[in-house]
């Protein structure tokens, strides 16, 4: 009786040390989770989600306080990768925020800018270019389209355009979806 | 040594080759109007050299190559530059990209070409006046040749160099009468092919349903040591992979290059330009077209870059009664076009005017009874069925597990299906959402990047206020301790 409750005792407490070894020896800086959320979401830091930008929705979905279809430039797509990451079922997508709108980009109305620098603040990803009194002008390559500039504009001078199809992007359309449209 | 291997699946397609092989080559209409396409290859679109207005001559550049894998554009004919805008190319999607449109003056005046000695230059010289003379794959690929050309770095030493005169597409002829009739100058060409790559043997590969072609090949080989092989025809032979495979019993590995085995592959028509290139200092400026199907005299026209297809379809007779459809490339592999206003590229091989009886009627595709015909069919030894299924429910991951890109879309599997399910659609479409969800990672990476940068930044200046605040507080803070009413009053 008291051998077996010691060897137990014994076997607890070297599992014990050789865990809190491996707590310290290995620990990981940072929720891995969160890195792998952030790496499916669009980066387009727009704030749709309610959140200030995708890595605070990504830490707000591992912490389980947000739905993963909060996300409208992440589309049905998005929705459908994070379901998969997360082993949970895709929810229906959300209907209030106008799921799956085209691609867009920024363009400043460089006749009418006053160059405040109020959009340059707005921007998440610093692709607007420009300095106090003189005329802005938007990265295209880098704008995600997140539509934070076009609200600060005192002089509404920037507007959101679809990003134009060229023969470089375009892409061959899925034939099934044809059928289905006949039918 | 003259044991030829054979690939897996392919088909006995019924041939159309005798419409347009029994006459000789045209000369082609020199137009008013030539729109030079400046994306005529792979890789990036060549940039413009020249303004509105500006007078060019004939093989004058008119765009650069933009990097390494590109190609130089010249102008066809001599004439003044009337624009240089987007203008509808032969492309499926019927969009318009950047042209440069030459109203030309009649006279067809010449730059002053330089023929030089292939023996006497530097190979990477050589490499470099083939990249500008814009030679690229003529077979339908369009890949630039000076970087095929290059075995630097993929092989120790290149087994094999193959020229491909294969030509399975069942309506294609242009290579088939060009080596009729230019078998010498092709020959030419590979030789100097053959003197930048080193290979240890030289191979032809010819489909035996051209016996003419065969012979003029081998004639104009003759004390060469150059091997005209002659490969059963069988769709798709003419295809890089099955040729190789046929003529040496080697396969590609998977993503990988000819060169990774030691083995290079051209077109037959492409050794031409280079010889045109080199020994005439002519740049690539026409190419052999064939126009065929439902047109009154259906030929092969040495037609100008730049030229509209209706100007061809004219010198042909027009086109007959219940034209269908207009297609370029070969009804296996080829596309649709919007229309026939649209300028002849390097790619463009064939002209088809195809009519409702070349066509296989379009039937609304019926559910897959899971027979296995396509997999008997498909000469890369894919699973076609599986690759269906996996394209149709978007699990994009598995179909690439599944060796999707592999795929040589040669069109067995669709042409086999008896349920007409249009297989090879469903793969370009895969392939295509594959790259475009990996270029908008890429997109999203650096839009990570540039905010984390951005958050970065806006911290740091926070901190140099903070800090600067500081700096200025110590003073305060002491006067504030020493006497209440001065530290107010500041």
């Amino acid at each position: 009786m008291v051998i077996a409750v010691l060897a137990l005792s014994a076997l607890a407490g070297a599992s014990g040390l050789l865990l809190g070894f491996a707590a310290i020896r290995f620990k990981v800086e940072g929720n891995p989770i969160v890195e792998k959320i952030d790496a499916v979401l669009p980066q387009t830091q727009c704030g749709q989600c309610g959140y200030a930008g995708c890595r605070p929705y990504a830490e707000a979905i591992a912490a389980g306080e947000a739905e993963i279809n909060l996300c409208p430039p992440g589309g049905a797509n998005g929705v459908a990768a994070l379901a998969d990451l997360l082993g949970r079922d895709p929810p229906p997508p959300n209907a209030d925020d106008g799921m799956e709108k085209p691609k867009m980009v920024a363009v400043i109305d460089e006749q009418s800018c006053i160059g405040c620098t109020l959009c340059i603040q707005a921007c998440p990803v610093d692709a607007i270019l420009g300095a106090a009194k003189h005329m802005h002008t938007v990265i295209a390559r880098e704008c995600t389209g997140c539509e934070l500039c076009v609200a600060p504009c005192p002089v509404d001078c920037i507007h959101m355009t679809p990003v134009a199809e060229t023969i470089t992007t375009w892409k061959w359309a899925c034939p099934g979806a044809a059928v289905r449209a006949v039918a | 040594m003259s044991r030829l291997f054979s690939f897996h699946g392919g088909l006995k397609t019924v041939r159309h080759k005798t419409e347009s092989n029994t006459f000789p080559i045209e000369p082609g209409p020199l137009p008013r109007w030539l729109v030079i396409p400046l994306r005529q290859h792979m890789g990036n679109s060549a940039k413009p050299v020249v303004q509105p207005g500006d007078r060019v001559l004939k093989g004058q550049m008119i765009g650069q190559p933009d990097g390494y894998i590109s190609a130089a554009i010249h102008a066809p004919s001599s004439g003044v530059v009337a624009a240089v805008d987007l203008r509808p190319v032969p492309h499926p999607s019927g969009l318009a990209d950047l042209c440069v449109t030459i109203e030309t003056d009649g006279e067809d005046r010449w730059i002053e070409r330089e023929p030089v000695d292939y023996r006497r230059l530097h190979p990477s010289d050589l490499r470099n006046l083939i990249r500008s003379a814009g030679v690229v794959g003529l077979g339908g690929a369009v890949f630039p040749s000076a970087v095929k050309l290059n075995p630097g770095g993929h092989c120790e030493r290149v087994d094999a160099l193959i020229l491909n005169g294969a030509e399975c597409e069942p309506w294609i002829t242009c290579d088939d009468r060009i080596m009729r009739e230019r078998a010498v100058e092709i020959v030419a060409g590979l030789t100097i092919m053959a003197h930048l790559l080193e290979p240890r043997e030289v191979l032809i590969g010819i489909e035996d349903d051209k016996p003419e072609a065969i012979a003029a090949m081998t004639a104009a080989c003759a004390g060469t040591g150059y091997a005209v092989r002659a490969v059963p025809t069988r769709y798709p032979s003419g295809s890089v992979k099955q040729l190789i495979l046929l003529l040496t019993g080697r396969e590609i590995p998977e993503q990988g290059l000819p060169l990774d085995i030691g083995v290079q592959c051209f077109n037959v028509a492409t050794a031409h330009t280079v010889h045109r290139a080199i020994a005439h200092g002519e740049p690539v400026l026409s190419r052999i077209v064939t126009v065929t199907g439902h047109v009154h005299r259906p030929r092969n026209i040495d037609a100008l870059l730049g030229t509209s297809f209706a100007d061809l379809i004219a010198q042909c007779g027009g086109y007959r009664d219940s034209v269908e459809r207009l297609i370029m490339g070969g009804p296996m592999m080829g596309f649709a076009l919007h229309n026939d206003d649209v300028p002849v590229t390097k790619a463009t091989n064939c002209i088809l005017a195809a009519s409702a009886e070349q066509l296989t009627p379009e039937q609304p595709a019926m559910p897959c009874i899971r027979c296995g015909a396509c997999v008997d069919a498909c000469p890369a030894n894919l699973l076609p069925q599986q690759l269906y299924w996996f394209a149709r429910a978007k699990e994009f991951d598995k179909a690439r597990d599944h060796h999707l890109f592999s795929c040589i879309e040669c069109g067995c599997c669709s042409y086999v299906c008896p349920s007409r399910i249009p297989l090879v659609q469903y793969y370009r479409y895969a392939k295509n959402e594959i790259w475009a969800r990996e270029q908008e990672k890429e997109k999203a990476e650096l839009a990570r990047q540039r905010h984390q940068a951005r958050q970065e930044r806006l911290e740091r200046e926070k901190q140099e206020r903070e800090a600067k605040l500081r700096q200025k507080a110590p003073p305060r803070a002491a006067a504030e301790t020493g006497a209440e009413t001065t530290g107010g009053a500041g």
